[in-house]
């Protein structure tokens, strides 16, 4: 077996042996049921979507993905697995990759546990469920996403907290990045091009198009570039602490 | 084989192993010995891949660390500083997730898992997490992922670091057992480890290296090499005579129990004659040594030498 994927077991295994997978898996279905049905107004709109279950992911994932990225290196580099870990036979990338994808499983495994959300909106009408699919796989990019970005932040403080602080305040940035009031605000200050540029840059933009059921190649790949360049900028960031 | 060649580690200003060169052949136990911060586990931490050398390199088996990193660490049983280890893991699937990480096929997998797992005495912690270990056993899981895949080569950092009297007598034996047909590099502060366990010593001292020889050898550095001390009654008259014998340099007396040490000139064999002096003198000795030298007084000298010498 490669020695990613027995890293991967390992952390995977590692979120169920301790409560944290559990009370994250409760507090994200409860916050998405909550955020869907009282805040999102899923039954007022009259509408048998999942627009209003998607819309307020990005904000969910804002606090929850932080919390699941960042044990991922700065645990090891406290309690000095780390040493451990990376004199053993594997290459940052596998030790990083088996890292990030047991991360990515994990919050997928969250996200499938929403399904009664999608029964209950076949039960209540009948919802285009191609765009309900597209708005999962979004979704599930997105967290990739933030995850890659959380778990490269991850490696450059031993201290969970400043991690997931850190993994946050980035989160956020690229969210804000494509609201018109942001935008708006650089209008006046920064070339139309720039502005232009920030606006590809934002998380929601490609996300939202998406929900919406259109799967852009252009889309996938922003997520996909996101995560490969979050991932190398962590494994760039192991190699410079060894050579310090 | 472990070799390092001119290896460096600088930190700003600030030299934490300086060119050190140091070679350790299958068989023998190398001890790495210096005072804290000397720069022993920088030095390993290089040599175990985990931490990059400024200049220099090393080799493990003739592979080198920078250029086949892991060929290198899978010929090389390591046992970090601290004997580090995932915590809410039980010991059995701590040491598998060792054995799919080194990629151990299941068959010779499980062989080399009962082996290490019955010289380890680890049978009953199998079950338990690791967090809740004492720091003996736990120190025991580290020796046993360093040994699972039967490594060419071992490195332990500090092996018997905060463990007891037992504990410790225990893991040398490992140690010694496991050296017959392999390279061993261990770390230590401990004067006592060296004399149980190695052939041969290194000794370092602000990065640099400062000794290299084995313990006898570094025992005849002593100025207690050769010296007889004896105890005895009414030895004030004696101590006179032992200074004019012509092999004799000097004598010392312990103030706290009267134990007289006496030094010979260089190259001079004086027991015989102090023997035969305090016998004539009618002198009633209740016990005679002859000294092999002290290797912590070798070890200050070695090392603190250094110190001044930086400082100045």
């Amino acid at each position: 077996m490669s020695p990613a994927v027995a890293v991967l077991r390992r952390e995977l295994r590692s979120y169920f042996v301790t409560p944290v997978a559990y009370v994250f898996l409760v507090i994200f279905l409860v916050l998405s049921g909550i955020l869907t049905f009282y805040v999102g107004d899923f039954y007022d709109r009259g509408i048998a979507d999942l627009q209003p279950f998607f819309v307020m992911h990005p904000w969910l994932y804002l606090i929850l993905v932080p919390a699941v990225s960042m044990r991922l290196w700065a645990e090891e580099a406290k309690s000095g697995t780390q040493e451990l870990l990376l004199t053993l036979p594997i290459n940052l990338w596998q030790a990083m990759l088996g890292k990030f994808l047991a991360a990515w499983i994990f919050v997928g495994l969250a996200l499938l546990l929403t399904f009664p959300v999608w029964i209950t909106v076949n039960y209540l009408g009948s919802p285009d469920n191609g765009i309900i699919i597209a708005g999962y796989i979004g979704s599930w990019l997105m967290a990739g996403a933030f995850l890659a970005i959380g778990a490269c932040l991850s490696t450059v403080t031993s201290s969970q907290v400043v991690a997931f602080i850190l993994t946050a305040v980035v989160c956020v940035l690229l969210i804000l990045a494509g609201q018109s009031q942001v935008l708006d605000f650089f209008q006046g200050a920064l070339p139309r091009r720039l502005v232009n540029g920030v606006a590809h840059l934002s998380m929601l933009r490609h996300y939202e198009a998406i929900a919406r059921g259109v799967l852009d190649v252009r889309d996938l790949l922003y997520f996909v570039l996101t995560i490969a360049a979050w991932l190398t900028a962590g494994v760039l960031v192991l190699d410079m602490k060894r050579s310090h | 084989m472990i070799e390092t060649d001119k290896l460096t580690k600088r930190y700003g200003h600030l030299t934490a192993v300086d060119a050190l060169s140091i070679y350790a052949e299958p068989g023998q136990v190398l001890g790495l010995l210096g005072p804290n911060g000397a720069g022993k586990t920088t030095a390993m931490r290089m040599i175990a891949g985990f931490l990059a050398p400024t200049s220099g390199t090393a080799r493990v088996c003739g592979h080198d660390v920078i250029k086949e990193p892991l060929k290198a660490r899978r010929a090389l049983g390591y046992l970090p500083e601290g004997a580090p280890s995932y915590g809410e893991m039980t010991v059995r699937e701590f040491l598998v997730f060792i054995m799919r990480m080194r990629g151990l096929r299941s068959d010779v997998g499980r062989r080399r898992f009962d082996d290490v797992v019955s010289h380890l005495q680890l049978e009953e912690a199998l079950g338990v997490s690791v967090d809740t270990l004492s720091k003996g056993l736990r120190r025991r899981v580290g020796l046993a992922q360093a040994i699972l895949h039967d490594p060419p080569v071992l490195m332990l950092d500090e092996p018997t670091d905060g463990l007891d009297p037992n504990q410790k007598h225990a893991v040398r034996r490992l140690i010694d057992t496991m050296a017959r047909e392999r390279t061993i590099l261990i770390s230590t502060h401990l004067l006592e480890e060296v004399h149980a366990l190695c052939n041969r010593v290194v000794i370092i001292a602000g990065g640099q290296l400062r000794a290299d020889a084995t313990p006898a050898e570094l025992e005849a550095r002593s100025r207690y090499h050769g010296a007889v001390s004896f105890s005895a009654q009414g030895s004030g008259i004696s101590q006179e005579m032992l200074g004019r014998l012509p092999q004799v340099a000097g004598i010392e007396v312990d103030p706290l129990d009267g134990r007289i040490t006496v030094f010979p000139k260089p190259g001079e064999r004086i027991l015989e004659p102090v023997e035969t002096l305090l016998r004539q003198q009618g002198l009633e000795i209740s016990e005679i040594q002859l000294e092999r030298g002290r290797l912590d007084e070798v070890f200050r000298q070695i090392t603190l030498g250094a110190e001044t010498e930086t400082q100045a």
